[in-house]
């Protein structure tokens, strides 16, 4: 269980996140959507660690991970993988060494091993064949696909996907869903999506969580969130100009 | 602090004040900054007896760092050597004292040429890649995945490249030197048609192996500095394309300050 307790952040004065609660249940998809600035890569930047809140805490399995040494933190992380919102795919490296890159450092594997591990999720993702080439040779959705393979690979507990979807074609934002909803049934992780993608956020949500002005101001299964009578996420949820939703 | 700007428009105030205030402002600064780099080199060298389990990405590095700029170092150790057995030739001549040029060129060339020369060569050919790379590294998230990976960025992106920045600088540093050793004798001999026995008989008679290592020592500091404050620069790197940029030309920069900087304070130590 992940437990966001109170979360507050400021950046030069202003208010990112603003006393924030939520909690993302085990094995579940919860999907946050929000604006575009609103602060959720921000949030999820904060589940791992990556950013420390002014006030309020991260609770992971019941630790409070902003009070840990660097080592400790180290351990929790070992059970994450994270999906970037560009890929942050380490360019130096093929896609075959991006994949196989958390076996090499955190398992003592023979090649063979990692061989059989790192072609096998990639034949998950539906890259077989890909992995001699480097990052700047691959499309934006494959380096995303790359980006999938490479937070399986070491079976996490939690994936923490950030727009996995956004800037990719209809087409393919539905393959990499469908590759988010079958991974997660062969793999059964605690999953936590951001995205602004509606009909994917229902697709593919055990839960669909609004963050909006620095805080969840809904959160329920996807029937429950489409009935929502929040004026504020009727209006992200139909598009319209019209609304609470200041531009 | 900034009262006297709102009721008092002297231009007279603005004249006294203004220097004061940025002097002010950039001591503060430039304290601060150590203050950091201080620390990002207390955080990385903490990992080094760990890292010497491993040693990865080291050999890379020392290939980058060594091998591949040996054309630029040969080229700059031959030119300086040639210019001031020329230059030494001029002074030389008018006392009498030809026979000097070869323990001039030898001693410059080995106690501060070969070193700074060399340091800033790499700092400018390898110091740059360094901030660039990890700039780059930096604004693409990738050392955030580094990180969210369990892979602590400064264990696996600084150690190596300090390391062999440290190794490889002193043995650059001698081929500088020896190569524009090789250059003044080319000059000295077909050029100033002067006896060949004579520059490599001085030299041997007037350097001291003390000039030697404490050329050396210095080139291991240079080795430090500049790969301290390159790969600091790297992961202090925000805004884009254009902060990458901005970022390794201050790398650059500092580096290159802060190496002739250490010079005078090493050389007034050592010597
Ligand atoms: N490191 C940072 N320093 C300063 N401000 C930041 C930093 N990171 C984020 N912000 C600010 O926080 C706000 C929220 O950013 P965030 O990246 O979380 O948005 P987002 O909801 O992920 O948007 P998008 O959907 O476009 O990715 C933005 O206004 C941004 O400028
Ligand atoms: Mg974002």
């Amino acid at each position: 269980m992940i437990i966001l307790e109170g979360l507050s952040k400021s950046f030069n004065g202003v208010k990112v996140l603003d006393n924030l609660n939520i909690e993302f249940g085990d094995k579940q998809i919860t999907v946050v959507i929000g604006r575009s600035g609103g602060g959720k890569s921000v949030m999820l930047k904060h589940i791992i660690g990556l950013m420390k809140p002014d006030s309020g805490k991260v609770l992971i399995g019941g630790i409070d991970i902003n009070a840990l040494k660097k080592k400790e933190l180290n351990e929790i992380r070992k059970k994450f993988g994270m999906v970037f919102q560009d890929g942050a795919l380490l360019d130096s490296l093929t896609v075959f060494e991006n994949t196989a890159f958390p076996l090499r450092r955190h398992l003592k594997l023979s090649e063979k091993e990692i061989k059989d591990r790192v072609f096998s999720v990639l034949e998950d993702v539906g890259l077989k064949g890909q992995d001699k080439k480097m990052p700047s040779e691959i499309s934006g959705g494959m380096r995303k696909r790359v980006g999938v393979a490479r937070a399986l690979i070491l079976n996490p507990e939690i994936m923490l996907f950030d727009e996995p979807t956004t800037g990719l074609d209809p087409v393919m934002s539905d393959v990499i869903n469908n590759l988010i909803i079958s991974m997660h049934n062969k793999f059964k992780f605690t999953g936590i999506i951001i995205s602004h993608d509606i009909s994917g956020a229902f697709k593919t949500g055990d839960i669909i969580a609004m963050l909006y002005d620095g805080r969840i101001i809904e959160s329920g299964a996807p029937e429950e969130f489409r009935n929502s009578a929040n004026p504020v996420v009727k209006q992200f949820i139909t598009g319209s100009m019209e609304g609470p939703i200041l531009i | 602090m900034s009262n006297w700007k709102s009721h008092n428009s002297g231009f007279m105030n603005n004249i006294i004040l203004v220097p004061f205030e940025k002097t002010g402002k950039f001591a503060l600064y430039t304290v601060d900054e150590l203050g950091s780099i201080a620390i990002y080199m207390w955080e990385s060298l903490i990992s080094i007896p760990e890292y010497f389990i491993n040693f990865e990405n080291l050999i890379d590095q020392i290939i980058f760092i060594g091998m591949d700029s040996f054309y630029v170092v040969g080229l700059t150790g031959l030119f300086t050597g040639m210019v001031l057995s020329l230059q030494a030739y001029y002074a030389a001549k008018i006392v009498g004292v030809t026979y000097m040029i070869g323990p001039t060129v030898a001693l410059s060339m080995v106690r501060e040429l070969g070193p700074v020369l060399t340091a800033l060569m790499i700092t400018a050919r390898c110091g740059s890649s360094m901030a660039s790379e990890i700039g780059t590294m930096k604004v693409t998230e990738q050392i955030d995945a580094l990180e969210v990976m369990a892979v602590d960025p400064y264990y696996f992106l600084s150690v190596p490249r300090i390391l062999a920045a440290m190794a490889m600088l002193p043995v650059m540093a001698v081929l500088c030197s020896l190569i524009g050793i090789i250059g003044g004798y080319v000059v000295y001999v077909y050029f100033l048609g002067l006896n060949h026995v004579t520059y490599i008989e001085k030299i041997y008679q007037y350097i001291k192996l003390s000039d030697i290592y404490n050329g050396l020592l210095k080139s291991v500091f240079f080795g430090a500095i500049l790969a301290v404050i390159s790969t600091f620069k790297g992961f202090q790197t925000t805004g884009g394309a254009k902060g990458v940029g901005r970022f390794t030309t201050q790398a650059v920069v500092l580096s290159s300050v802060y190496i002739l900087f250490a010079d005078y304070l090493l050389t007034s130590i050592l010597f």
